[in-house]
């Protein structure tokens, strides 16, 4: 049984896919490569529990690789903001 | 509408008029009840004063001086005797009251706080954060309305009540005391515009006091017109009927002021002022009866107009309505190709198609117009190049014939061949439009082949259906290429036919393919002559001591020649058909080698719908879309015919079976009761071992249920199983999936078994028992819904009973179900609809934002895969090894 108070990583739960921070100049190579600006990526907030697990602040873009019942493993991208709400 | 728009609009602000704004744009203010004068002209302040607009033909409007087709409308106001509550916003209202002082007005903040408040509220609005600025308002609402004490002036402030829908209290020493209208405006006016703004509201949009009606608009006389009906009664619309009623009851109310009269009278008549405006804006508000029309018919308000599927925004606005259709009854043709729809002679004498006139079609378009629109192929108008357009019902056809000359456009009938949308609703579905090609028959259904009736839902037990004609040449080029039946054989869920053989089509299918069908040089000839088959017959199968043929080697004449197939067949699916390899008496394999059927009886898993990996999922993956028409088109027709000759009948002593096994049922059956008994016994003397997670009750009734319905039937199933051979047609259709299933059989001849209704055995009923006919607390097998029964020898009443409560479990689970995923079905496509595949692979929307990097991760289109998966390897081999 885990207690309320114990202090859980989340970033070692089963169902919580891998994330990292993707470093700037890589960035830049996967925005050009897809031809979008960030904010066209999924957002993710940086009030988000995993956002904040691996530190990341607002602006930077978060690697996900999980596993997907179509492709084996599946590299996501998101944008960490501020705020997700409904972009204008 | 020939210009585009260049203006965009870029921002929409709602917002509340002020009493001063709605007397500055009124035209006149309505005060009396009286509407016509004797003469039926509207008298001027009734509710139907013609300054509110020109609604007459040849009407001037004295305000603005257009007719009816240019004046905008006007409208009025009432200026009412007592302020009275909007109904829509006594929410607001009520929060405003709550988060203020009652003394003072200002909001229950200490002032440095307020400032402080003030500042993050303005840097919020600067960033643009609407979300956080939400949650802001709702933590500052809470906050004030915590408060107790006015940190201003020092109030101690009483709570504030709401009794729905709009009578405001407040909590005194003495207890509740009523506030009215005028009481919560003046309040509502003594908040500072700051307050306002802290609480989420726009004080220069909407003053929290404007919320309180002091003078009601009354919209435009266009906005609700009077009908006038053939006897010369005139009928007036709802709200102008409820605008009448608050005229007379402000009218009223003013009198009593004006008189003094006693406040009591006073208060009754304002509240039923406060009821008619209310109602008359929204006459769905819970907690009040609705107001009614002398015949009873509810009276439809201002939000009834806007509000859901039928009203202004759903129905009318994003509403669409469409030209050059049609909708009759459904009827099945088997005749029909499968891309083919039938269209009746007067429908495609009403429909039409444009076709521009050229040195080649002139002739022809000649010839259309000469028959003009009552004879069918003919035409119904000719459109002149300089856009005029000629009816061919009133002039001499002849003249207009010879007078056509390339660059007429002639709206021609519709003809053999022309391409066209059919349709069944709901249309959940892209193949429920696709498109045909017309054939024009006679009488008055459109017809369409049975094959195609899965992908539309389509049964024809008095089902409709739309035609919807392309006008244009690109659609039509469009449908033709994208939309035609054949090209939707294939679904776009997994991949596999959604359009095969159903019913008699496979009953057919193994008929003809059976080893002990031969078939004479007659009988070959005939059934090959139901597809069209023109070519020579191939050697007989069988030389002496006549020539014979066997319905493989007809089958065979249609496969392709380099074809390899090799798949179990449908009645292989029960244990003691079933093939392992080739060498085997069942003939349950279906083996096809260069495009010869050597072994194998064809059914459902080879040509039935929704059976992927079938013989015609490859068939269509291999040879192409048009190559599976071909053969549903011809092949298919093969196989109904056989059925025709062989009188695939179904009859009642077919299903009787004899003595002896009967006899071995209800042997069986009262062995499992025997054991039932024990259970219970052993349950009674509380010796039975419960399942684990389960009670001694849950535990008794699972080894019941699992013992009567899935044991006793599977047990009774095998002893039918020896007397039903494949010789018997009931047996032929339920093996072969043409229609019902083994477990059919089993309840016609043997038995129903166990009934339940949510897993369980029938319980609810009377106190300990279900019917009356059992001791309370009996729980045996018969008095909990067991049937030992089957349809052959006919139910007893009680029986009859129980199959029909667990009967109506099904009937109320279709009906939520289809509800509920309707409105599903509802949500994902308005989340989804402006998704789109892009050229770099990417899921976008409209606006250019990614959803995923590869459409589904994978790129796979669910159409073109193997359930799926991109390549299906073992069919590869099979394929090309044989």
């Amino acid at each position: 049984m885990i207690r309320m108070n114990e202090e859980i990583n989340i970033l070692e739960h089963e169902l919580v896919p891998k994330h990292e921070i993707v470093p700037p100049e890589e960035a830049i190579q996967l925005l050009k490569k897809l031809g979008i600006e960030p904010w066209q990526l999924p957002w993710m907030s940086m009030d988000d529990p995993v956002a904040k697990a691996i530190g990341a602040k607002p602006g930077d873009i978060v690697r996900i690789i999980r596993k997907s019942p179509t492709a084996g493993v599946f590299v996501a991208y998101r944008y960490v903001v501020v705020e997700v709400t409904k972009k204008s | 509408m020939d210009s585009v728009l260049t203006t965009r609009i870029s921002k929409i602000r709602l917002g509340l008029m002020s009493p001063d704004e709605i007397r500055r744009m009124s035209v006149t203010t309505i005060a009396t009840t009286d509407v016509y004068d004797n003469d039926g002209l509207p008298i001027d302040g009734g509710v139907m004063d013609k300054r509110m607009g020109a609604i007459e033909p040849g009407e001037v409007c004295p305000v603005c001086g257009n007719t009816r087709d240019s004046c905008p409308g006007h409208f009025g106001h009432i200026e009412l005797a007592k302020p009275v509550i909007h109904v829509s916003f006594v929410k607001y209202i009520l929060m405003y009251l709550k988060a203020t002082c009652e003394a003072c007005g200002r909001i229950k903040i200490p002032e440095d706080e307020r400032q402080e408040y003030l500042k993050l509220l303005r840097d919020l609005e600067d960033l643009g954060l609407v979300y956080l600025k939400k949650r802001f308002h709702e933590y500052i609402r809470k906050k004030a309305s915590a408060t107790t004490t006015c940190p201003h002036c020092g109030t101690a402030s009483h709570k504030v009540k709401l009794d729905r829908p709009y009578t405001f209290y407040v909590q005194t020493e003495k207890g509740l005391r009523k506030i009215t209208p005028s009481e919560i405006r003046e309040r509502l006016e003594k908040i500072p515009d700051e307050d306002v703004r802290l609480l989420g509201g726009d004080p220069k949009e909407a003053r929290p006091e404007w919320m309180i009606l002091t003078v009601l608009p009354v919209p435009p006389r266009s906005v609700r017109p009077s009908i006038t009906l053939e006897t010369g009664i005139r009928s007036e619309d709802d709200l102008t009927h409820k605008l009448v009623d608050i005229v007379r009851v402000n009218n009223r109310l003013r009198e009593h002021i004006e008189s003094g009269a006693p406040s009591a009278i006073i208060e009754e008549e304002w509240e039923l002022l406060q009821y008619h405006v209310a109602t008359y804006i929204d006459n769905e508000v819970s907690g009040i009866p609705v107001a009614k029309h002398r015949s009873g018919k509810v009276l439809k308000g201002i939000a009834q107009r806007l509000k859901g599927k039928e009203g202004r925004f759903r129905g009318d606005l994003r509403g669409k309505r469409v030209d050059y259709s049609a909708r009759t009854v459904v009827s099945p043709d088997p005749s029909l190709s499968i891309n083919e729809v039938g269209v009746p002679e007067e429908v495609a004498k009403t429909l039409t198609i444009p076709e521009r006139v050229t040195p080649w079609n002139i002739e022809f378009l000649r010839k259309l117009v000469l028959n003009g629109p009552d004879k069918w192929p003919g035409a119904n108008y000719i459109v002149r190049p300089d856009g005029r357009k000629i009816s061919l019902k009133y002039v001499d056809r002849k003249v207009v014939a010879e007078s056509l000359e390339p660059g007429f456009i002639v709206e021609r009938h519709l003809l053999n061949g022309d391409i066209v949308l059919f349709n069944r609703q709901p249309s959940l579905h892209r193949i429920s439009v696709m498109a045909h090609v017309v054939r024009v028959l006679p009488y008055k259904t459109l017809r369409l082949n049975p094959l195609v009736c899965p992908p539309y839902n389509a049964d024809f037990d008095g089902d409709e259906m739309n035609l919807h004609i392309p006008q244009g040449e690109e659609a039509r080029a469009e449908a033709r290429i994208l939309m035609l039946v054949e090209k939707h054989i294939l679904t776009p869920r997994y991949g596999g036919p959604i359009i095969g053989g159903l019913q008699d089509y496979i009953s057919g299918a193994y008929l003809l393919t059976v080893k002990s069908t031969v078939l004479t040089k007659e009988k070959a000839a005939t059934i090959l002559s139901a597809s069209g088959y023109r070519g020579s017959l191939p050697e007989p199968a069988i030389l002496k001591p006549r020539e014979f043929w066997t319905g493989k080697q007809l089958v065979s004449l249609f496969l392709p020649k380099d074809f390899n197939y090799r798949r179990n067949s449908k009645i292989g699916s029960a244990s003691v058909l079933r093939c392992l390899d080739e060498d085997c008496p069942h003939d349950s394999l279906v083996i096809i080698r260069n495009g010869v059927l050597l072994e194998g009886v064809l059914d459902k898993a080879s040509i039935g719908r929704e059976e992927p990996e079938s013989l015609m999922h490859w068939l269509i993956k291999d040879y192409g879309e048009n190559y599976g028409r071909f053969f549903m088109d011809k092949v298919y027709k093969m196989f109904v015919r056989v059925c025709e000759m062989y009188g695939l009948t179904m009859s009642y002593d077919q299903l009787v079976l004899s003595e002896y096994a009967k006899k071995s049922i209800e042997d069986t059956i009262r062995e499992e009761l025997r054991e039932i008994d024990e259970l219970i016994q052993l349950y009674r003397e509380g010796k039975l071992t419960p399942r684990p997670g389960k009670t001694l009750e849950e535990s008794l009734e699972d080894e019941i249920v699992d013992a009567l319905s899935k044991k006793l039937l599977d047990k009774v199933a095998d002893v039918i199983t020896q007397y039903f051979k494949l010789t018997n047609p009931v047996v032929v259709m339920a093996r072969t999936g043409a229609r019902g299933n083994p477990v059919n059989l089993t309840q016609m001849s043997g038995l129903l078994g166990q009934q339940t209704v949510r897993g369980k055995r029938l319980t609810r009923g009377f106190h300990g028992r279900m019917l009356t006919h059992f001791k309370p607390g009996d729980i045996g097998a018969e008095a909990r819904g067991f049937i030992k029964s089957g349809f052959v020898d006919g139910l007893n009443p009680l029986e009859l009973f129980f199959h029909a409560a667990a009967g109506r479990e099904g009937l109320i689970d279709t009906a939520v179900r289809t509800s509920q995923s309707g409105y599903m079905q509802r949500r994902l496509i308005n989340a989804l609809q402006d998704l789109r595949v892009y050229y770099d692979g990417t899921v976008r929307t409209a606006t250019g934002e990614i959803v995923q990097l590869v459409y589904g991760e994978d790129g796979v289109d669910p159409m073109k895969s193997d359930h799926g998966k991109a390549v299906n390897i073992d069919r590869l081999i099979n394929r090309y090894m044989g």
